[in-house]
């Protein structure tokens, strides 16, 4: 009988932390199905072996910060069926996207004492504002069992499920107490993606934003009922400014606040 | 052979983008270089500005792999400039999540990265085929890593439960009862990993590293402990940069850290195990004996080692922390901000990390310095390649490459981690 054909899957990286394709290795109990449902093609945090595309899967973390990198996406999009970005880096351009608020000469000679050696772009963005992707997984890091539901729906022909609704809906569906009515902690879990399962209520804190804006998100009230809890125009300028602060709707938000 | 040059152009099997390229001329190791391409993100410039509360979130950003490690060191130095101390259940609990980080991101190095070399296999999932039962044992070992994480931080990679003082929430004795009975499986596992690894073939290669590790009276250091070095170096972490010094060299890809007046020295699991010893539990320092290790280790290909009985040492102090745990009266201590200077070095899994913030009076971050590990190594890392592989010349070039891999591997290298204030190749060798 001759073998069924295996999917191939490719995981690429940019700038980023791993964190995002970790959580593949961080899959204890599935890794090795998965391993045996798709050939593992190009993955190199995990083997030297790589298998030439093209490939059925392409997942893709991390931001685009330099010219190369703008012209590799190219190539790993011609030679990707799908292709699938994972993690708020890739989504949004994750925290090293500050630097679109910034001057990036200014950056280099904080950290580096010869920026003359350095290339790198003014700005990190997202991979969707360089080529076409077929399906975006938000979080800072993702969430594995996300990813898992990712990888199913590409083997089964379907679409991810992967509520676009608000922080504030998980938490009511794990019944926490509200932070923010209870006990007056600013949490942003109303303008904010759903995906973590409301970590952060569950541990008596506010929600920081990791899973970027939620589809349609009221972030104009949501500032103002934060600004009732006591934060200042700098305060709300850096909550919207994290891992995805150049996602629109934290982008915008962030600029009413200063510059 | 008069001239000839190994190049790996996409080094696999380690966290982040980097190459290395040795040259050899007449017989003889020229010049060995890793070069690092991993574009750089910024982190000591995005962070002025910020409030320091925010410090342990974003700096765990630094790296996937290691992220309570910045998040400790980012939470000491702070607490160090603003003059608090976190003692008791607090510190037992960033001791015990500490713990969860190096049985993890150990045993993913060890089974996942390491491993394959010694075997012959191109990876783990390759490696599962002819060892499904040792590659189980693995990812179940990690998984007991991730647990700790998990339930002490909310998630394994970017917890968000800690915080400067100490944490949003603290667990309740009860909910860390589960924990303890799948560490009692995991210390047994690590137990039979220091065997198995024990058990591979090591190249006969040693050299005199000068090691830096944190020394603590009592405890194989995690989180607190003086710099010490095996020349005989012995400051705090607010002296680290009077002694330690990062210099931008010709032609080279990294700004290079050295002892002042010094050369190139080594952190991480070698350098610890070799100057904490006599700190290990009696369980650790039996199973390191009965695996051949004397109380040093100066062969690198034998890191796997170490490595291995570090994590059987964390899974042991884990079962102690859990067992002696007191619920603490509030999840933190309280803090207010003021202006000063804080200083903070901790153990990552790849070695001392070390932080400094200048804050102002409410507390915002003037100024970040972050020296991670890999940065620290890379010195070393280069002349290991220079010492060791002069013996391998007679191999084939894929072998000899692959020796090459082995030899930078043997450090475990983070590049992502690097990165921020590694110098960028501007010449990508693909």
């Amino acid at each position: 009988m001759p073998k069924p054909h295996r999917p191939k899957l490719a995981v690429w990286k940019f700038a980023s932390c791993d964190g995002c394709q970790l959580s593949l290795l961080d899959c204890e109990d599935e890794l090795l199905a998965v391993a045996g449902a798709v050939e593992i093609a190009h993955f190199p945090e995990a083997t030297r072996a790589t298998v030439k595309g093209p490939y059925d899967l392409s997942l893709v973390e991390g931001s685009i910060t330099t010219r190369h990198d703008a012209e590799r996406i190219q190539h790993i999009r011609r030679s990707s069926r799908f292709l699938v970005t994972i993690g708020a880096c890739a989504t949004a351009g994750g925290i090293q996207a500050l630097r679109n608020f910034a001057d990036v000469q200014e950056y280099l000679s904080v950290v580096y004492a010869r920026p003359e050696y350095i290339q790198t772009l003014a700005t990190s963005t997202a991979i969707v504002d360089h080529v076409a992707v077929d399906f975006e997984l938000r979080g800072c890091p993702i969430d594995k069992r996300q990813l898992l539901e990712v990888i199913s729906a590409f083997l089964a022909g379907r679409r991810p499920v992967t509520p676009p609704h608000s922080v504030c809906v998980e938490c009511k569906l794990a019944g926490n107490v509200c932070v923010m009515v209870a006990h007056g902690t600013p949490c942003l879990g109303p303008a904010t993606h759903a995906g973590c399962g409301a970590l952060c209520p569950a541990y008596h804190r506010g929600c920081y934003g990791c899973f970027g804006p939620m589809e349609t998100p009221n972030a104009s009230s949501l500032t103002h009922w934060l600004r009732r809890l006591g934060m200042d125009d700098r305060a709300l300028q850096r909550v919207y400014r994290t891992f995805n602060a150049n996602a629109q709707v934290f982008r915008e938000e962030s600029e009413r606040h200063g510059p | 052979m008069a001239h000839k040059t190994i190049k790996v152009d996409y080094l696999t099997r380690v966290e982040g983008e980097g190459a290395l390229k040795v040259v050899v001329r007449d017989g003889a190791v020229e010049s060995a270089e890793l070069k690092i391409f991993e574009p750089p993100r910024f982190f000591e410039a995005l962070l002025r500005g910020r409030a320091y509360s925010e410090a342990p979130d974003i700096t765990a950003r630094i790296c996937g792999i290691c992220p309570v490690a910045y998040q400790m060191s980012a939470v000491h130095a702070i607490e160090n400039a603003l003059g608090v101390s976190v003692t008791g259940p607090l510190r037992d609990l960033r001791r015990l999540i500490y713990c969860g980080e190096w049985i993890e991101s150990h045993t993913l190095h060890i089974y996942m990265l390491h491993a394959p070399d010694f075997l012959g296999y191109e990876g783990a999932i390759e490696m599962a085929r002819d060892h499904p039962d040792i590659v189980r044992r693995g990812l179940a070992l990690k998984k007991a890593g991730n647990a700790i994480m998990s339930l002490l931080g909310g998630r394994e990679i970017h917890p968000i439960n800690v915080r400067v003082g100490g944490f949003y929430r603290a667990p309740q004795r009860r909910e860390l009862q589960p924990l303890a009975d799948q560490l009692a499986w995991a210390r047994d596992a690590a137990l039979e990993t220091v065997r198995w690894v024990a058990s591979f073939d090591f190249p006969d290669r040693e050299r005199g590293y000068e090691f830096v590790a944190l020394c603590h009276d009592r405890e194989y250091p995690f989180n607190e402990g003086r710099i010490v070095s095996s020349n005989g170096l012995n400051i705090g972490p607010a002296q680290y940069d009077d002694y330690f010094e990062e210099t931008q060299i010709d032609r080279s890809t990294a700004l290079h850290a050295h002892i002042r007046g010094g050369g190139p020295y080594l952190v991480g699991p070698l350098a610890r195990y070799s100057l904490n010893f006599d700190r290990l539990s009696p369980l650790a320092q039996a199973a390191a004996r009965d695996a051949g290790l004397g109380t040093t280790c100066l062969n690198p290909y034998r890191s796997i080692v170490v490595r291995a009985v570090e994590v059987l040492y964390a899974c042991d102090e884990a079962l102690r922390l859990i067992d002696a745990y007191e619920e603490p009266e509030q999840p933190a201590v309280a803090v207010q901000p003021r202006a000063g200077i804080g200083y903070g070095a901790t153990e990552a899994p790849r070695g001392l990390l070390y932080h400094r913030y200048r804050l102002e009076a409410d507390g915002t971050i003037a100024e970040a310095r972050i020296v991670p590990p890999t940065s620290q190594n890379q010195p070393s890392i280069e002349e290991d390649l220079r010492r060791f592989i002069g013996g391998w010349l007679d191999l084939p070039d894929e072998a000899l490459r692959h020796r090459c891999e082995q030899t930078v591997r043997n450090h475990d290298p983070c590049i992502s981690c690097a990165t921020h204030f590694l110098r960028l190749e501007v010449d990508r060798a693909r």
